[in-house]
C-alpha cells in the first residue's frame, strides 16, 4: 500500500484550497462592481432598506430613464468624444513622434526621457495656469480646448511606449520597404503600423481611459456645454441628501463604453503588453 | 556600359572609417562578389548602392547617373536581405507584390508577374501561406522572388544564404546561379563565405578594412593572388604560409625553409629575387600531394613524418612539420592511414606563392 501524503500536501485538497483563495479574492473585488449595477436598478426604498436588499425583486430602468430624460446622459456621449478624439490625434502624432525619435535619433539621446518626465508632473501643479491660459484663448468649456488638453498629456506616454514597440521592429523590414519603392510616410503607414498593431492598441487602450477617467481638468475647464460624466457625478453629491439611484446609474452608463473597449481590445492588450517586455 | 560605377568612394560612422576609397566598376549582366571577412566594410558598400547609406565621399553611378543623394525607391534596385525581411502580416502572395503594388502596378500585371516568379522559385503552392508557415529556404525563396519580380536594373544580395543551414544554402546557392543565368541581370552579392564567393561570381571583389584588396575571376584571385592576405582567405584548408630564404642554386634559384630543407623554384621570371632575402612560401594543400613515380618538372619530392590526419572521406588533411610551421596537405584518403606514418610528399613548385613578409605582396 502506498503511504499517503499528509492531507494538505494532497493534490486534491491543494486545488480545492487554490480555488477557494481565488474565488474569495474575486468576490471581495466584484463586489462593489455588482452593488454598483444593482443598486442602479433599484428603487429608492429597496437603495435604503435594512436589512440591504441583496438583489432587487425587479430589474427597474426608471434610473436610467431619469438621466436620458434630463440630459444627463449626455455627459457620457460629451466623454465619448474628448476621448477618444484626443485619443486618436495622439496615437497618430505620438506614433510619428516615435518613429522619428528612434529612425532619425532625433534629439539625441535623452530628448525621448524629456518627454515622459512631462508625464510625472503632477496634474494639479499646472492646473491653474492653464487655466488662465484657456481663459485668454477662450478655451474653457469647449470641445478643442479639452481635446488638445487631453492630447498633451496623453503625447509623453503614446510616444514613450510606442518607442519600445518601434525599438523592437526589425529594421530590414523597413529598408527592404524603402528599396522596394516606398517612400519614409509609406513606410510607417504599411511597414510600422501594421507591424506595431499590437502595441498601438494596447497603447490607445491606456490613453483612452486616462482621457475617460479624467476628473480634475474636466471640473477646472467646463462649464455648462461640455460636461463629462466624471463631473456630472459629482452633481448627484448634495449638501442634504445623495442622489444614489442617479450615482450608481451614471457610474454604469460611464463604465460600459470602457468595458467593451477592453473586452475588445483585450486580444491585443495582452500581446501588446508582453510585446514591449520581452525582447526576442 | 557599366550598370555600376564607383569612384574613391568613402563612408564612416563616427570615427570608424567602414569604407575608404573604394574604386570599382559592374558590367551589365556581372554577377559581382563582395567577400572579405566581418568588418571588412562589404555591408557597408553594398548598402551605400542601395541607398540605406549615404557616402560620405566619392561618387556613385548606377547606368551612368550619380546617384549618391537619389532615394533608395528612385534607384531602380531590388535588395535580398540577409533576415528575409518578410512582412508578417502578408501572405506570400503580398509579399512578393509589395514593391509593385508600391508602384502602382495595375492589379492584373502584379498577378502575371508575382505568378511568373513563384514558378520561378517553385513556390506558386506557397502562395496563400503567411511568412511564420514556411521554412527557412521556402522564406528565402518568397525574398528573393520578391526581389525578381520587379525587373530592377541591379540586384543586392545581403549575406542571403547565412541563415540557412549547410544543405540549404548548398541549394539556394545553385537556385540563385541557375536565376542569374536565366535572368542575366546585373547582380551584387555580399558573403563572407568563400566557397559562395568562388561557385558564384563572374568576378569577386575581395575586401579588407574598407579597402580593395583584389578583384579578378575566382581563379585568377585562387591561382595569382596579390596579396598574403588573399592567398590565405581563398581555398579550404588555408594556404600554409612558411617562413624562408632565397637561395641561389646552380643557374636558378632555391627556397631554403627554417629546417635547412631547399625547394628548387622553376625557372620564371620573378622580379627582386636576391640571395638570402627573407620571404614566406605560400603553398596550397591541394598542391601537395603523395609522391608517386617519376618527378615533373617543377615537382619536388620531400620525406615527412606525418603527425595528424583528419580524414574527410575522399580525402584525408594531414599535417607534417615543415621549417617548423605545422603544414596541411590534402591527399587521397587511401595515402596515408595513421600519424607517425613516413612519406614521400610531392611539393608542386609551379603553383607556389612567394611573399615579401614586409609588404606582405606576391613577388
Amino acid at each position: 500500500m502506498t503511504p499517503h501524503a499528509p492531507f494538505l500536501r494532497r493534490p486534491g485538497t491543494q486545488l480545492t484550497l487554490r480555488y477557494i483563495v481565488a474565488i474569495a479574492l474575486t468576490l471581495f473585488f466584484i463586489f462593489p462592481v455588482y452593488w454598483l449595477f444593482i443598486i442602479s436598478f433599484k428603487t429608492p426604498d429597496e437603495i435604503f432598506a435594512f436589512p440591504p436588499v441583496w438583489y432587487p425583486e425587479s430589474i427597474q430602468f426608471a434610473n436610467y430613464r431619469v438621466l436620458f430624460k434630463d440630459g444627463d446622459a449626455e455627459t457620457v456621449w460629451n466623454s465619448l468624444i474628448l476621448a477618444g478624439v484626443s485619443t486618436v490625434i495622439a496615437m497618430v502624432l505620438g506614433t510619428i513622434c516615435a518613429y522619428s525619435l528612434v529612425r532619425f535619433k532625433t534629439g539625441g539621446e535623452n530628448l525621448a526621457v524629456w518627454i515622459i518626465s512631462q508625464r510625472m508632473m503632477p496634474p494639479i501643479a499646472i492646473a491653474f495656469p492653464i487655466f488662465l491660459l484657456y481663459v485668454f484663448f477662450g478655451w474653457v468649456d469647449s470641445f478643442h480646448g479639452l481635446i488638445i488638453l487631453y492630447t498633451a498629456f496623453s503625447l509623453p506616454y503614446v510616444i514613450w511606449m510606442m518607442r519600445g514597440y518601434i525599438e523592437d521592429l526589425p529594421l530590414e523590414l523597413e529598408e527592404s520597404a524603402l528599396v522596394d519603392g516606398c517612400t519614409r510616410w509609406e513606410v510607417l503607414w504599411k511597414v510600422v503600423f501594421p507591424m506595431v498593431r499590437s502595441g498601438l492598441f494596447a497603447t490607445a487602450v491606456f490613453t483612452f481611459v486616462f482621457a475617460w477617467n479624467d476628473f480634475l481638468f474636466a471640473l477646472v475647464l467646463t462649464r455648462t456645454e461640455v460636461i463629462t460624466y466624471t463631473v456630472q457625478v459629482t452633481h448627484y453629491f448634495g449638501g442634504q441628501s445623495n442622489f444614489w439611484a442617479k450615482i450608481a446609474a451614471m457610474s454604469v452608463l460611464g463604465t460600459i463604453p470602457v468595458f467593451f473597449t477592453v473586452a475588445t481590445l483585450q486580444r491585443y492588450l495582452v500581446r501588446g503588453i508582453s510585446m514591449g517586455a520581452v525582447k526576442g | 556600359m557599366a550598370d555600376l560605377k564607383i569612384t574613391n568612394l568613402h563612408k564612416h560612422y563616427g570615427g570608424v572609417q567602414a569604407v575608404r576609397g573604394i574604386d570599382l566598376e559592374v558590367a551589365s549582366g556581372e554577377f559581382t562578389v563582395l567577400v572579405g571577412p566581418s568588418g571588412c566594410g562589404k555591408s557597408t558598400l553594398l548598402r551605400t548602392i542601395a541607398g540605406l547609406e549615404t557616402p560620405d565621399g566619392g561618387t556613385l553611378e548606377i547606368a551612368g547617373k550619380v546617384v549618391n543623394y537619389v532615394r533608395p525607391r528612385d534607384r531602380d534596385i531590388a535588395m535580398v536581405f540577409q533576415n528575409y525581411a518578410l512582412y508578417p502580416y502578408m501572405n506570400v502572395f503580398e509579399n512578393i507584390a509589395f514593391g509593385l503594388r508600391a508602384r502602382k502596378t495595375p492589379q492584373a500585371e502584379v498577378e502575371t508577374r508575382v505568378k511568373r516568379a513563384a514558378g520561378m522559385l517553385g513556390i506558386t503552392q506557397l502562395l496563400d501561406r503567411l511568412p511564420r508557415q514556411l521554412s527557412g529556404g521556402q522564406r528565402q525563396r518568397v525574398a528573393i522572388g520578391r526581389a525578381i519580380v520587379r525587373n530592377a536594373r541591379l540586384f543586392l544580395f545581403d549575406e542571403p544564404l547565412s541563415n540557412l543551414d549547410a544543405q540549404l544554402r548548398d541549394e539556394m546557392r545553385s537556385e540563385i546561379k541557375r536565376l542569374h543565368q536565366e535572368l542575366g541581370t546585373t547582380m551584387i552579392y555580399v558573403t563572407h563565405d568563400q566557397i559562395e564567393a568562388m561557385t558564384l561570381a563572374d568576378r569577386i571583389v575581395l575586401l579588407r578594412d574598407g579597402r580593395i584588396e583584389q578583384v579578378g575571376t575566382p581563379l585568377d584571385l585562387y591561382e595569382r593572388p596579390a596579396t598574403r592576405f588573399v592567398a590565405g582567405f581563398l581555398g579550404s584548408p588555408q594556404m600554409n604560409f612558411i617562413p624562408a630564404q632565397l637561395a641561389q642554386s646552380g643557374g636558378g634559384w632555391a627556397v631554403k625553409v627554417g629546417d635547412g630543407t631547399s625547394l628548387a623554384l622553376p625557372a620564371r621570371a620573378r622580379d627582386g629575387l636576391s640571395d638570402g632575402r627573407a620571404i614566406v612560401l605560400g603553398l596550397r594543400p591541394q598542391h601537395l600531394t603523395r609522391a608517386n613515380g617519376s618527378s615533373r618538372p617543377g615537382h619536388q619530392r620531400l620525406g615527412v613524418t606525418v603527425e595528424l590526419v583528419q580524414p574527410t572521406g575522399s580525402r584525408a588533411y594531414i599535417t607534417f612539420p615543415l621549417g617548423g610551421v605545422p603544414t596541411v596537405a590534402e591527399l587521397e584518403s587511401h595515402d596515408v592511414q595513421r600519424p607517425g606514418e613516413q612519406i614521400d610528399v610531392d611539393v608542386d613548385m609551379n603553383r607556389a606563392v612567394l611573399i615579401d613578409p614586409e609588404t606582405n605582396r606576391v613577388i
